[in-house]
């Protein structure tokens, strides 16, 4: 174990080149959840992610000995693979509605400003010198930017299903950050902040349905009654 | 004093159990039972205060020290008399189709969310103190939808989206942190919060500056600063009144509580500079925000919203003037914003059923219908604009002394002004719907000059007393706990 040596010359080894690559994977996937038409595409690609944070927590368990990270794996699995996305699914059928309602932006210019905000992520995160004992440091950068264009997915998007799924693909940033940064926190921890995300899963589709009992839409165009 | 701290983190859940008990108990039981354990919440509180001014108290992951306790004890005095108005409160909610499953829910999600609150402050671990406060942000949530109105399903979104959202980077904030422990005491750390504190220069200073300015953002979010206080008015103005006044005075108080703890962990490592400058300009612009939106507010409810900011922006100033007087006032304004903030919910909770509206234009001469609550409102009122002889005057007195003594003079003088600005809004509003006469039009003439519940008007005279205690001579054993409190503030454990 150790800090990984990031050479500037010398190539990235092939678990930095593998961890790396599935920290981008997530990356790309949220692009995906960003563009993402239909609700139901939406939930799949935030499974897909959360598929990817599953390997890699097994890859980083298996290669550099932490065992509590294949726990952490399973409970991942169990939670942001099946739980989560079946009860947004289950939702989702229940209220019949298929295809997210408009956004604040155009495809176009939506991606440009989620590519700025990655990219200001990215680089911003050097500057402070955090690294892991067992990612390399180019993967906090990444978790970075995931955390900003969840950001950017729940400011652009507008309704209340894109607005969840993008809190809960802020949580899987949040989640990599973690396994770079803080790869030691003792396991208990990581299951009682899962258990978290399931506690808020639920209290999010009970507001969906309330939200969709009292607008007959999820979009969010007609909550404007409250300002001031 | 161990199973003191253990009965506060199960009295509330065993009151909210109670309520979900499939039996079916009684209407009146569950009342009672939260009563019971808001009472009892409150008088374990009063135990803690002379134990905890001694020294902290420890009992496994739970740790009471004198700035924990006077956020539990904020937080019971809440519960305790929220519970007591909800009596009251639910009275008014009988004509509801739903009313038994309105009631049980209501009774279920406020102990629930008194719990968590007071589980915050107890934990020794700055993961668990995380998990505490998202608590009582899903809790909460669902207690601002639990009227079934649109503009509560509105509100309840916005907030549970806005706080979540908030939350997340606040534990990205703890990540940090244990990154930033981890480093100096191994990989076995658990976040505990004094090893932190302990280890305070040798703590790599780029990581806690991060871990610091996430937190203040992150839990700033549930704290309603400026400017990621937007969910907040949405939220205190829909919601059910009794959730109304312990949103205000125990939740936000409790989100400082976490900012507060960073702020030590980051004057232990940083010194008082940085984290003392980022706190000041968060706290000036929420005042000045509140300020402005005070002035021209329509509606009852997010006027005293807005104050909750105003107050807010005070204790996040206080803390930056890292003088031992202003620490002292911070402190003292915790707890007589509690009970002032939960009169003045409670009081217009009163206006809002006897006129049926929360719109300021359409209240008018509540001396002459309220006999009781219009001049207690009117009292609460005085207090939130820091009149003397309540508790706000005082801590307001000692935070700007606090930061004259430091040499502050422009932000010492610049709170002044935005608070007496603040008074000002509140003032006007005030007096428009109490002194100035209803006009004779269709439904003013048939409204009768009565109470609508004398549990939502006991309330509001314990909270009277208790501002009026804390105003003209607080008890030594709080004086000394304050003192105690200021002085681990200041780095002294």
């Amino acid at each position: 174990m150790g800090p990984l040596a990031e050479g500037v010359a010398a190539p990235p080894s092939s678990y930095a080149g593998l961890t790396t690559g599935l920290a981008v994977l997530m990356l790309v996937i949220e692009f995906g959840m960003l563009q993402a038409t239909l609700l139901r595409a939406q939930v799949r690609l935030y499974a897909a992610q959360s598929v990817v944070i599953s390997i890699l927590a097994v890859v980083v368990a298996f290669a550099r000995s932490v065992p509590e990270l294949y726990g952490l794996a399973a409970f991942s699995v169990l939670l942001k693979v099946v739980a989560v996305p079946l009860v947004m699914l289950r939702l989702l059928r229940r209220t019949n509605q298929e295809i997210a309602a408009s956004r604040a932006l155009g495809v176009a210019s939506m991606v440009l400003l989620a590519v700025a905000v990655a990219a200001f992520g990215f680089f911003a995160s050097a500057r402070f010198g955090l690294a892991g004992p067992v990612l390399p440091a180019a993967t906090l950068a990444v978790a970075v930017a995931i955390v900003l264009v969840s950001f950017v997915l729940m400011i652009v998007r507008r309704d209340v299903v894109s607005q969840a799924i993008g809190f809960f693909a802020l949580e899987n940033g949040v989640s990599l950050a973690s396994m770079v940064v803080a790869a030691g926190l003792p396991l208990i921890l990581e299951v009682v902040f899962l258990f978290d995300l399931l506690v808020a899963v639920v209290v999010f589709a009970v507001l969906i349905r309330v939200h969709h009992e009292q607008a007959e839409s999820l979009s969010t165009e007609t909550l404007t009654e409250l300002r001031g | 004093m161990t199973t003191v701290l253990v009965a506060l983190a199960v009295v509330p859940l065993l009151a909210a159990v109670l309520a979900l008990l499939p039996g079916r108990l009684p209407a009146p039981a569950v009342s009672v039972a939260a009563v019971a354990a808001g009472v009892t919440s409150l008088v374990l509180a009063l135990v803690l205060v002379p134990a905890a001014a001694a020294g902290p108290v420890a009992a496994g992951f739970l740790r009471v020290d004198a700035i924990s306790a006077i956020f539990i004890l904020a937080t019971a005095f809440l519960y305790a008399t929220t519970a007591v108005y909800s009596i009251g409160y639910l009275r008014g909610e009988h004509q509801r189709a739903d009313f038994a499953r309105y009631s049980r829910l209501f009774w279920v999600g406020l102990n629930l969310f008194a719990w968590a609150m007071l589980c915050a402050p107890l934990m020794d671990n700055l993961a668990l103190l995380w998990i505490a406060v998202e608590i009582t942000t899903v809790v909460s949530a669902l207690l601002v939808a639990l009227d079934g109105t649109r503009r509560g399903a509105e509100a309840a979104w916005k907030y549970v989206l806005i706080a979540s959202a908030g939350l997340g980077i606040a534990l990205l904030a703890t990540i940090v942190a244990y990154s930033a422990g981890a480093s100096v005491l191994g990989p076995g750390y658990d976040l505990a919060i004094a090893p932190l504190l302990g280890a305070g220069p040798m703590l790599p200073p780029s990581a806690v500056r991060l871990a610091f300015v996430l937190a203040v953002v992150g839990f700033g979010t549930k704290v309603g600063l400026f400017p990621v206080h937007t969910w907040l008015p949405d939220a205190h103005s829909e919601a059910p009144t009794p959730v109304s006044a312990m949103l205000s005075g125990s939740l936000l108080a409790v989100s400082f509580y976490a900012v507060l703890r960073y702020y030590q962990i980051a004057t232990a490592a940083l010194g008082g500079d940085f984290p003392r400058g980022v706190l000041l300009v968060f706290g000036m612009l929420s005042l000045l925000l509140a300020a402005m939106y005070l002035i021209e507010q329509r509606n009852l409810k997010r006027l005293l919203a807005y104050s909750s900011v105003e107050h807010m922006g005070i204790l996040a100033i206080g803390t930056a003037f890292g003088a031992p007087l202003a620490y002292a006032g911070v402190l003292l304004h915790v707890l007589a914003h509690a009970a002032a903030k939960g009169n003045a919910f409670f009081g217009a909770g009163v206006l809002v059923r006897a006129y049926r509206t929360k719109d300021i234009e359409r209240l008018r001469g509540g001396l002459d219908r309220l006999p009781w609550t219009a001049p207690l409102f009117l009292l609460a009122i005085l207090a939130l604009s820091a009149m003397p002889p309540f508790g706000l005057f005082r801590s307001e007195f000692l935070i700007v002394a606090g930061g004259l003594g430091s040499e502050r003079f422009v932000p010492a003088a610049a709170m002044v002004a935005l608070v007496t600005l603040a008074f000002l809004g509140l003032s006007m509003a005030t007096t428009r719907m109490l002194f100035v006469p209803a006009e004779t039009g269709p439904g003013a003439a048939s409204a009768p000059r009565r109470e609508p519940s004398a549990w939502m008007v006991a309330p509001m005279i314990v909270g009277v007393v208790a501002l009026l205690v804390l105003g003209l001579h607080p008890p030594d054993t709080l004086s000394a706990l304050i003192a105690q409190g200021a002085a681990e503030l200041e780095g002294a454990r």
